[in-house]
C-alpha cells in the first residue's frame, strides 16, 4: 500500500503509523522531519512550505512506488505539509513497514533523500532580519 | 506560441508572478526557454540552477515545447 498526502493541515505521525499496520510486519520505521530553530548561527522564527501541488503528489508517488521496487517493504506512507510551521512543528513524515527492519529503514531513508532532491516543494526561512528561499543561491 | 506559465519558490519572487501566459517561438525547447528567461530576467543566472518542468514531468534541455503545455519553472527544491 501507498499513501501519499500533501496538505495544510497538521500532519499525524499516529495516523501514519495505523496506515502502515500489517500482520506480516516485524516492524516498521518512521521518521518525523521538524522545524529546528537555527541554521548555522542564525535564529529562525519560523519556515514557510510552498508546493506545486499536482507534480509534487506526482513525484512523492513515484519515490513511494521506486521505494517499493527496491527495497522488500510492506507498506510505505509519505505525508508533507504545507504553509507557516512554527518551531518544532512537522513538515514530513514518512512511515514504512517490513517483515525485517532493515528493508525498512533503508527504504525510509532513500525517500527522504530523494525527496529533498526531486519533489518541487520550496521552505523559506523567516529570521529576525530577513528571509531567505533556501538553496536558491550557490 | 502561447505557453502558460508557471513559477514558484525564488522564480516567483523574480518574474512577479504565479502564472502567466508567456510567448516563445513555435517548437522552443527547454534549453532556448532557459535562455530566454535569464536573457529577460538576469536574476536566474545567480541561481545555483533551475529545472523546467513540462506538464507536471521533468524534461531534459533538447525536449521541445507545444502551443498551451503547462510550463512551470522549479528552482532549487527545498522539502522535507
Amino acid at each position: 500500500m501507498i499513501n501519499i498526502k500533501l496538505t495544510d493541515q497538521e500532519l499525524s505521525p499516529s495516523e501514519c503509523e495505523q496506515l502502515i499496520l500489517d500482520d506480516q510486519a516485524g516492524g516498521h520505521v518512521v521518521f518525523i522531519g521538524t522545524v529546528r530553530n537555527h541554521t548555522s548561527s542564525k535564529t529562525v522564527k519560523y519556515l514557510d512550505f510552498e508546493a506545486y501541488g499536482p507534480m509534487a503528489e506526482k513525484e512523492m508517488h513515484k519515490i513511494a512506488a521506486a521505494a517499493k521496487d527496491r527495497y522488500d517493504i510492506l507498506h510505505i506512507v509519505i505525508h508533507h505539509r504545507t504553509g507557516k510551521l512554527a518551531i518544532g512543528e512537522i513538515p514530513v513524515i514518512i512511515a514504512v513497514s517490513s517483515a525485517h527492519r532493515k528493508a525498512a529503514f533503508e527504504a525510509c531513508e532513500f525517500c527522504i533523500d530523494t525527496l529533498k532532491e526531486t519533489v518541487p516543494i520550496w521552505k523559506k526561512e523567516y529570521f529576525e532580519d530577513g528571509e531567505v528561499w533556501v538553496a536558491a543561491h550557490p | 506560441m502561447k505557453i502558460d506559465l508557471l513559477a514558484f519558490g525564488i522564480a516567483k519572487d523574480i518574474l512577479g508572478y504565479t502564472q502567466s501566459s508567456y510567448m516563445v517561438e513555435h517548437s522552443i525547447s527547454i534549453a532556448d526557454l532557459k535562455k530566454q528567461l535569464s536573457n529577460q530576467f538576469p536574476s536566474f543566472e545567480k541561481l545555483s540552477k533551475f529545472d523546467i518542468a513540462v506538464n507536471q514531468e521533468y524534461q531534459s534541455d533538447d525536449f521541445e515545447l507545444s502551443e498551451n503545455d503547462e510550463v512551470a519553472i522549479i528552482p532549487p527544491v527545498s522539502g522535507g
